[in-house]
């Protein structure tokens, strides 16, 4: 389960960003990636509609949104915890 | 100070609709008072919303104000506009029966046009499978919609149309209308702007761009996180001042520039150097010296990059005069509401010039360093007000900017 999240995750990014998914690392920041605000906004969506879940995040206050995305390994991890949280009230 | 000869160009009627007031003097009366009109936002399907507040136009009933047989043509965003553009003339005392129509037109800035007639006419076919549509959806729903419906109802048969905008739709109207009476193309134009966009499809487009608040509007505030959608109108009669001054009309302010630019570099982050070229174009346009402007009304829409790039270009374009001048946003109050916004927000100028009274910035709580000019937080000011701004700045990097001075 968890290696399928990393590898969409990164295939997503991977997409957004116009490059090879073997060019992403988990220690990437959006910057490295040459991620802009709509290309975050777009990854967000397509996180959404492959995970069926919901990120709660704020361009205003990234900081805030609960939904580190600090670095590519960093934003696998939130997206674990909201698909974690998910099957939780599910259950 | 206008050329020698210039045509100068004054305002003799306003009306608005929107969540504050019905009317000009509610909603100037909700703007002294630093009221707020955002609150749960009530339409079908909003509980499928991540943002689910905004500043609608409350128990609005059409038939009020119109016919039956007319309503089947307006859209909401029209009856916004009307009901403000029969206010507007009324004050105005102006008759466009005749001839006195053959010069006049309108203009009317619009970011949506007719967006809750799209919604349901999609809910119509989409979701409940329907194969009909309202046949005149078309000219409910075209942009130009409601020009064309307020030339219409008073006769105006000069040059008229429809400006699209996103958030400075309506500045641009005003400021083209104002150039066109400066020019002697009309002696007389009706223009501002209307938006209805709160409705589940509208609300819903705008999410997937993360740029809304949950909880609500604090522009220039540390902790604002967004902007809160509002809807209505405003409409000014625009008029050549010796027009005015021969039929001894009211003069609620003068209009004495007007600058647009186009930052032609991204197309939703906004620049300081194509908003601070409008506020700059703007005070040459109508030869203020910036520090003889009292009060700015600014865009502020309450994002974290809205309001961050307004006062760089606020001191980019003037100078020391910056840390003085008094600029507040009202979308606090009335929400934003893109296309009809700076029509709506030009009342708050005019409240300034004619009454002395500088709306606030409500909603404030803390000081963003980067955001540290006097923005007249939480409560009005009286002070007398000789020269005001209004900016407005869209999606699409494009900045319009009026100058005004009292009358």
């Amino acid at each position: 389960m968890s290696r399928n999240v990393s590898e969409n995750i990164i295939a997503i990014i991977a997409r957004e960003a116009v490059l090879e998914p073997e060019q992403v690392r988990a220690d990437m920041t959006l910057e490295e990636l040459g991620l802009d605000s709509l290309g975050l906004v777009e990854t967000i969506f397509a996180i959404e509609e492959t995970f069926d879940i919901s990120v709660p995040f704020n361009a205003n206050e990234p900081a805030q949104s609960g939904f580190d995305i600090s670095s590519v390994g960093a934003i696998v991890q939130a997206v674990e915890r909201l698909i974690a949280a998910k099957g939780q009230a599910l259950a | 100070m206008p050329e020698a000869g210039r045509r100068r160009v004054v305002i003799t009627g306003a009306g608005t609709v929107n969540a504050l007031g019905r009317d000009v003097p509610a909603t100037l009366a909700a703007m002294a008072e630093g009221r707020s009109a955002i609150g749960a936002l009530d339409f079908p399907d909003v509980e499928r919303l991540s943002v689910q507040i905004g500043a609608q136009v409350r128990n609005w009933q059409p038939e009020a104000h119109f016919e039956t047989r007319n309503l089947t043509l307006y859209d909401r965003v029209t009856q916004f506009a009307l009901v403000a553009a029969r206010e507007a003339v009324a004050r105005s005392g102006l008759d466009f029966s005749g001839d006195a129509g053959l010069a006049a037109g309108v203009v009317m800035g619009t970011a949506g046009g007719g967006v809750m007639t799209w919604n349901e006419a999609y809910r119509a076919v989409y979701a409940e499978g329907r194969n009909r549509v309202h046949p005149l959806v078309v000219p409910r729903l075209m942009n130009n919609a409601g020009a064309s419906h307020i030339a219409m109802e008073f006769g105006l048969r000069g040059p008229s149309f429809s400006v699209s905008t996103a958030c400075a739709s309506s500045n641009h109207a005003m400021g083209l209308a104002f150039q066109m009476v400066r020019s002697g193309a009309a002696p007389v134009m009706i223009a501002g702007g209307a938006e209805a966009m709160l409705c589940f499809g509208g609300v819903k487009a705008w999410e997937g761009l993360r740029v809304m608040s949950q909880d609500g509007c604090r522009p220039f505030c540390a902790t604002r996180n967004g902007m809160v959608q509002g809807e209505g109108a405003g409409v000014f009669v625009l008029e050549e001042r010796d027009h005015a001054r021969a039929r001894g009309a009211e003069i609620l302010a003068e209009i004495s520039g007007f600058a647009m630019t186009s930052d032609a570099s991204d197309i939703v982050m906004p620049s300081v150097e194509g908003a601070g070229r409008a506020i700059s174009g703007a005070l040459r346009d109508a030869g203020f010296a910036p520090d003889s402007v009292g009060y700015i009304n600014a865009h502020g829409t309450g994002t974290a990059a809205n309001d961050r790039t307004e006062c760089a270009a606020i001191r980019t374009a003037f100078g020391a005069a910056a840390e003085t001048v008094m600029l507040s946003s009202t979308k606090a109050m009335h929400g934003h509401c893109i296309g009809g916004t700076g029509a709506v927000e030009l009342l708050a100028c005019i409240m300034a010039l004619r009454d002395g009274i500088v709306a606030p910035t409500i909603g404030y709580r803390h000081v963003d360093p980067e955001c540290d000019l006097d923005v007249v937080p939480l409560a009005a000011r009286e002070l007398p007000v000789a020269r005001a701004l209004s900016n407005a700045f869209a999606f699409g990097g494009l900045n319009a900017v009026l100058a005004l001075e009292r009358a």
